[in-house]
């Protein structure tokens, strides 16, 4: 069972991942994709009906943490590793 | 002949909880504070840095889906929303997508038709954002990060709606249901109650529902009206052209009374919902739940009830000051200090009422604390001040808060208690007014209340009447 | 340099003993750093007057007895993936090329607090995505025992640093093998422990169900005492698990007697170089003479570990993978006016082709249509894994196998197949999906001359266990060798 990912599912993934790929690194990406997507089909041959999918592995629950203010004034670094910094905020490109 | 058609609307509310700190870290929640003072490395995204779930937000959460009704889920998760956005420092929302915290409740609401249920479809937990301020001089954006992880519960309903007042009616129960509980204070103004509307349209008798649209930045009662009106007639000519509704997110401009669609090719709306590696699954045990319903403050028919008993003030006041949180805890605190559950009330209603309504405020912004009013109270008790002076306090006290007796005091505001002075500014009121004497004298009471106008006048407001009355007609 | 061979813990009782100091001590891994780093490349960042300075500061704490554990006065280096307060923190990474961390991963603190001298960051596959360290921003590093070979990875530079006595430990990171298998390739001691067992907190993530910190050393004895320092109950890791027992070194015991030991058949199929199942055979067979009841037995779903996990690591890290964006630290690409093209060119250009491959592979996967079809089915894959663990845990005490299916490869031989190089974390990656713990250690050369790794794989929270028999054969073993390129 051969994947093959068009043009289109690449551009969409680069969308959601904020990824651009030149020309050559499309192709490339489309292949391994492709190899990547038949081999993990290869899990589609293990019955998994009635099996629970496991996001976590061990039975641990409940961790919570008291509301209690424990930070105070922090801003300095906040903002020391800013690319760009304005007013003690981070500055981006024009967003509307 | 026209088509006729049926509106069908569905909300969903965010609501910030009140909780001190944020939902995943200890930074403070407080409004204000200059940027980025109430981040640290986990409410910015910082690399490394992990979020703990605040229990208090949990807590809050489950006592809003108790008071609405819903199942609780007894084995939750949080999920990660996947988008890029820089007032999102993660750019994942870490929220509830397959397990949220409540679902299937209802409220109650008061229609025009009598009672409808407007059911919940669920309530979900998640960490609101950061701000984006837009910088005029340098065209750019500037994020700052205080509100975000500030902890929201989305509250999700069923399209069960028809018309902006059951919107209205539905919004103003939520928010009622959710100041009691103390879980939060619903501002629509600050942005601590936000509601984003679903709308789609139908003929009447139909089905099916229309294709839907979703509209945000609804930061009032009107705003939510007007574009329920707005979007409701788009729908509607789009049909009537033969053109058909997209379902998008809009956003509404409440200025110009239009919506305009926020769609870009950009932002996929494929979230990539998965559940968060980084926090454990919630179980949520029988005692936890019996837990947050007997820390459960007082519900508002359980407050009726109290006050009739408790108080005697008529059920008109009760109505009215049992519709505000914010209201009735004043109306509680300042009767344990003065003990003059009337008076109270009528400050409240009367006063109080009108001023809000002049200012257009909410009383969840109301600044005057119960000890001034209470010792306003006194001063009016004790004839040191009389009610018209007791009245201009009241607004001063109103807007700034201040102490009556130093205002008082500081004004000179006290009710002249001399005899002596005031016997002799009558006198004189007398004698420049022959006029009115000589028409009380024939019989026109009515000549008497100038009299004691223009004695008030010269006293500069500060007198009793009733004793300004008695030497009056004394001296008459 | 005799005082470069001490493991941590002999240097420790040293130090304390006044023999040598914390400053001799850093000194010497400086000069050794000096001769051989350039060959190597194992770290990315080199804190010559801060470890110096540090040294100075815990060596007056020590001779005032405010500090006496184990591991006081010894150098230690960090993989770069975890966050150092003050300094260069890059995950390998030209994203991170500048990023100074504002505070210091737990496990780091925990080392400080016990009076660990950290000389720098090392060298590791870019956001830990690579079995060899070639993926590196900053140029691969090489293996101590042949430097044409690579160390493996993703801890490769932890590991080759050990191995080359450019530090006497390294902490590394294991998400599906990263710490064993250089481990394996260098011929030094790892430990990946028990999810949870190592607090995450400033670990900067890859997969986050999968990450664990855990040690690079010299002994076992290095490897229990490290466990001690750097396992913690942490509240601000929300899956740090709290642990009765944190005594690990009290597991120091040579004997085997009655334990029970399963080697998977599956382990020893297609693939396995002969010379590496020989040496591990031999290895059992070392424990088995020592008292072990030691058989093989079948371990369901071995290959499908893989499929499963690069569809969770992937998934999870194009998500956690997020943030690097450009607007709250690292990398950002220049003139990009526009918001989603400055995300796109700070991305494009920051990463390195094999983690954007994974996060192409991650967001795929989690997209709509597919959430079901691949990353669901992973996880009831995940699910199936560890029943197919703790039905083998019923029956052994410990599972033995090799790390890797042959040793280090040649630089440059890896990374044009991805499949086939992720076919090499075979024996490794399981263990990370259920969440398990196990031990790396030397069992002998192959013919190249190269070191071939041996792993024990415990159930959940057996580190004991693991330690008690990594022990004992290292017992049996004897001293392993050394890399030639590190004598003198």
């Amino acid at each position: 069972m051969a994947n093959v990912i068009s043009d289109e599912t690449i551009e969409y993934v680069g969308i959601l991942a904020k990824l651009e790929l030149s020309g050559e690194e499309k192709e490339r990406a489309k292949k391994d994709m492709a190899d990547m997507l038949d081999y993990i089909d290869q899990l589609s041959e293990l019955d998994t009906t009635d099996v629970e999918p496991m996001s976590h592995i061990f039975p641990l629950h409940n961790v919570f943490r008291e509301d209690v203010v424990t930070n105070g004034d922090d801003s300095a670094n906040t903002v020391k590793n800013a690319p760009q910094e304005k007013d003690n905020m981070f500055r981006v490109p024009r967003t509307f | 002949m026209a088509k006729e058609y049926e509106t069908v609307i569905g909300l969903e509310v965010h609501v910030e909880l009140a909780s001190k700190t944020k939902i995943f870290c200890g930074c403070s929640t407080a409004f204000g504070g200059a940027p980025n003072t109430h981040t640290c490395p986990v409410c910015t995204g910082m690399p490394g840095s992990l979020p703990v779930l605040n229990k208090q937000v949990l807590e809050y959460a489950i006592a809003v889906g108790l008071a609405t009704n819903c199942d609780i889920t007894r084995y939750c998760k949080f999920d990660r929303k996947n988008y890029f956005y820089p007032d999102n420092p993660q750019n994942y929302q870490i929220s509830q997508l397959y397990l949220p915290i409540c679902r299937n409740g209802y409220v109650e609401i008061e229609t025009e038709n009598g009672k409808k249920q407007v059911g919940i479809h669920e309530i979900h937990m998640e960490e609101d954002a950061g701000k984006l301020i837009h910088d005029e001089w340098e065209d750019c954006s500037l994020v700052d990060y205080n509100r975000s992880g500030v902890p929201l519960i989305e509250i999700v309903s069923e399209p069960d709606m028809r018309c902006a007042d059951e919107v209205i009616a539905y919004l103003e129960k939520l928010r009622l249901i959710i100041q009691y509980l103390g879980a939060s204070d619903c501002k629509l103004n600050e942005g601590s109650m936000r509601a984003d509307v679903n709308l789609s349209v139908r003929e009447v008798g139909a089905k099916e529902f229309g294709t839907r649209t979703e509209m945000k930045n609804l930061n009032s009662f009107r705003a939510i009206a007007r574009a329920i009106e707005g979007e409701k007639a788009r729908q509607i000519e789009i049909l009537e052209e033969g053109g058909k509704v997209i379902q998008e997110t809009r956003r509404w401009d409440d200025a110009k009374e239009y919506s305009y669609a926020m769609r870009s090719k950009e932002d996929a709306q494929d979230y990539r919902y998965f559940p968060d590696p980084d926090l454990t699954p919630i179980v949520v045990s029988d005692e936890m739940i019996d837990e947050i319903k007997a820390k459960q403050p007082e519900f508002r028919s359980e407050k009726m009830e109290r006050y009739k008993e408790q108080y005697g003030i008529p059920e008109y006041d009760i109505e009215i000051i049992t519709g505000s949180k914010r209201m009735a805890d004043l109306f509680e605190e300042t009767t344990a200090i003065c003990n003059q559950p009337k008076k109270v009330s009528n400050w409240l209603m009367v006063e109080t009422q009108r001023l809000l309504k002049e200012e257009s405020m909410d009383p969840e912004d109301i600044r005057f604390s119960p000890e001034n009013l209470a010792k306003l109270i006194a001063l009016t008790d004790s004839k040191a001040i009389n009610s018209s002076v007791a009245k201009e306090v009241f607004e001063v006290m109103f807007h700034e808060n201040i102490d009556p007796d130093a205002y008082v005091e500081e004004k000179g505001l006290k009710t002249v208690n001399d005899e002596g002075a005031l016997r002799s500014t009558i006198e004189q009121v007398i004698a420049d007014n022959p006029k009115s004497v000589e028409d009380y004298h024939n019989g026109k009471e009515k000549a008497i209340g100038f009299l004691v106008g223009q004695t008030m006048k010269a006293m500069k407001g500060k007198a009793d009447p009733a004793m300004i009355n008695t030497i009056l007609k004394e001296l008459l | 340099m005799e005082l470069l061979n001490l493991t941590a813990v002999k240097l420790a009782e040293k130090i304390k003993a006044g023999e040598v100091s914390a400053v001799d001590a850093v000194q010497a891994v400086l000069a050794q750093i000096e001769k051989t780093e350039e060959t190597y490349n194992c770290y990315v960042t080199i804190d010559r007057e801060g470890a110096l300075a540090e040294a100075e500061r815990v060596q007056r704490e020590i001779e005032a007895g405010n500090l006496t554990g184990p591991l006081a006065g010894v150098p230690v280096a960090i993989k770069d993936n975890m966050c150092t307060q003050g300094m260069l923190t890059t995950c390998s990474s030209k994203i991170l090329g500048n990023f100074i961390p504002t505070f210091s991963s737990e496990a780091v603190v925990n080392l400080q607090k016990a009076g660990a001298i950290i000389i720098g960051k090392t060298n590791m596959d870019e956001f830990a995505m690579g079995s060899t360290t070639e993926t590196s921003a900053f140029g691969a590093t090489r293996n101590p025992w042949n430097d044409a070979h690579v160390p493996g990875g993703s801890s490769g530079g932890s590991a080759a640093a050990v191995a080359a006595n450019e530090c006497f430990y390294a902490l590394g990171s294991d998400t599906g093998g990263s710490i064993r298998q250089p481990a394996g390739y260098c011929g030094v001691v790892g430990m990946k422990p028990t999810y949870g067992t190592v607090s995450r907190y400033g670990l900067i993530a890859y997969g986050s169900s999968l990450d664990q910190i855990g040690p690079l050393c010299k002994d076992v004895t290095d490897c229990a005492t490290i466990m001690e320092v750097i396992a913690s109950h942490d509240t601000k890791d929300s899956t740090s698990m709290p642990r009765e027992d944190y005594n690990f070194t009290e597991a120091l015991v040579d004997d085997v007697r009655g334990m029970k030991i399963g080697i998977p058949r599956d382990y020893f199929g297609e693939g396995l170089d002969p010379e590496v199942a020989a040496a591990v055979k031999a290895a059992a067979k070392v424990l088995e003479e020592k008292g072990a009841i030691v058989e093989e037995f079948d371990l369901d779903l071995v290959g499908y570990a893989i499929p499963t996990y690069y569809t969770i690591a992937a998934a999870e890290a194009s998500s956690n993978l997020e943030r690097f964006d450009g607007v709250k630290y690292g990398y950002r690409a220049e003139d990009a006016d526009e918001l989603h093209r400055m995300y796109k060119r700070t991305r494009s250009e920051g990463f390195g082709p094999e983690v954007k491959r994974r996060i192409m592979l991650g967001s795929f996967v989690l997209s709509s249509g597919y959430y079901d079809a691949y990353y669901l089915k992973a996880l009831k894959v995940k699910a199936l894994i560890k029943k197919a663990f703790d039905e083998a845990f019923a029956k052994y005490d410990i599972i033995l196998g090799p790390v890797a299916p042959t040793t280090a490869p040649k630089l440059g031989e890896s990374l044009s197949d991805p499949i086939k190089m992720y076919l090499g974390d075979i024996y490794t990656i399981s263990v990370n999906l259920a969440g398990l713990p196990g031990i790396c250690l030397p069992c002998g050369l192959d013919e190249k001359g190269l070191p071939i790794g041996l792993q024990l794989i415990g159930d959940c929270f057996a580190e004991k266990k693991l330690i008690q028999a990594a022990y004992t054969y290292e017992m049996a073993r004897g001293a392993f060798e050394k890399p030639a390129g590190r004598e003198e």
